[in-house]
């Protein structure tokens, strides 16, 4: 029986930038920044209050999942903003919309009601978005 | 969103700031006071709002700050009694309290895991990976790097 999600990835443009991005904005806590020979590198985070939940920030790697055009194919579409990975979850919309905002962060979609609850839609440094919602108070 | 939306915006902006102005100034001694100062607010108003907002009071989430701050340098190995004064403790003894309360464990005790841990991830990293990503790994890369025992 499958009890838990306990790893996701996340195809990143540059894994130095995406680092800066989920830890120094997000405020997502670092798991595991293992260096695996010369070129790879395996860099998960965890959200603030899900120690048991690593994303992985995963390069788009030529050697490993991908062919070489099949990578720049990904590079491009990550790029472009055409995945969205999930939703985060915050305690306080506006507090958090602010902050990231000041922090630079580029929201593709404004706070706003929907049927759904108080939602946005944030982007990460290479182009992957995320749904921001509010926990239902 | 709401005017009435817009109306709370421009007054979380406020506390917004006042919360980045803690995280910039964490290592400096501060107290609620000079943040509410910053935030133009009453202190009394500017710490029931705080609260409201991050569930902890501004001086709450300044020790929070500066304990995760340490958390970070031990990590790299910088001496205990240099993190405390790096991150904004005066005192030795209340730095180790603090951070024994939040993270159950002392500074030193913390730092040894941590850089055991580090050590392990250096000597055999593949014990961290998933076994499937480790897996492949192995066959993409012709890598001499020892699986994990």
């Amino acid at each position: 029986m499958i009890t838990k999600l306990n790893h996701a990835s996340i195809f990143v443009l540059d894994q130095d930038s995406a680092y800066d991005f989920y830890v120094n904005k997000l405020g997502f806590k670092v798991n595991t920044d293992a260096q695996m020979g010369p070129k790879g590198r395996w860099l998960t985070v965890n959200p603030p209050e899900q120690p048991d939940l690593e994303l992985t920030l995963m390069a788009i790697d030529e050697k490993m999942m991908f062919d070489k055009d099949s990578a720049a194919k990904m590079r491009e579409l990550v790029a472009a903003g055409t995945f969205g990975f999930g939703t985060f979850l915050c305690d306080d919309m506006l507090a958090t919309y602010e902050e990231l905002k000041a922090k630079g962060v580029h929201f593709k979609k404004e706070p706003t009601h929907e049927f759904y609850g108080f939602s946005a839609v944030l982007q990460d440094d290479s182009g992957n978005w995320f749904s921001l919602s509010e926990r239902p108070k | 969103m709401s005017e009435q939306e817009f109306q709370k915006l421009y007054l979380y902006r406020r506390i917004v700031q006042a919360k980045l102005f803690i995280d910039t100034h964490s290592a400096e001694s501060i107290d609620a006071g000079d943040i509410a100062d910053e935030a133009c607010y009453s202190k009394y108003h500017f710490i029931r709002t705080f609260k409201s907002i991050y569930g902890k009071t501004p001086h709450q989430y300044l020790i929070a700050v500066r304990i995760e701050r340490a958390r970070a340098l031990l990590e790299t190995g910088m001496p205990v009694t240099e993190v405390c004064l790096s991150v904004g403790f005066d005192s030795l003894g209340s730095f180790t309290g603090l951070f024994k309360r939040r993270t159950g464990l002392t500074p030193s005790a913390y730092q040894r895991d941590k850089l055991a841990r580090t050590r392990q991830i250096a000597a055999a990293p593949l014990a961290f990976v998933p076994g499937c990503f480790a897996a492949m790994y192995v066959r993409t890369q012709n890598s001499n790097i020892r699986e994990a025992s």
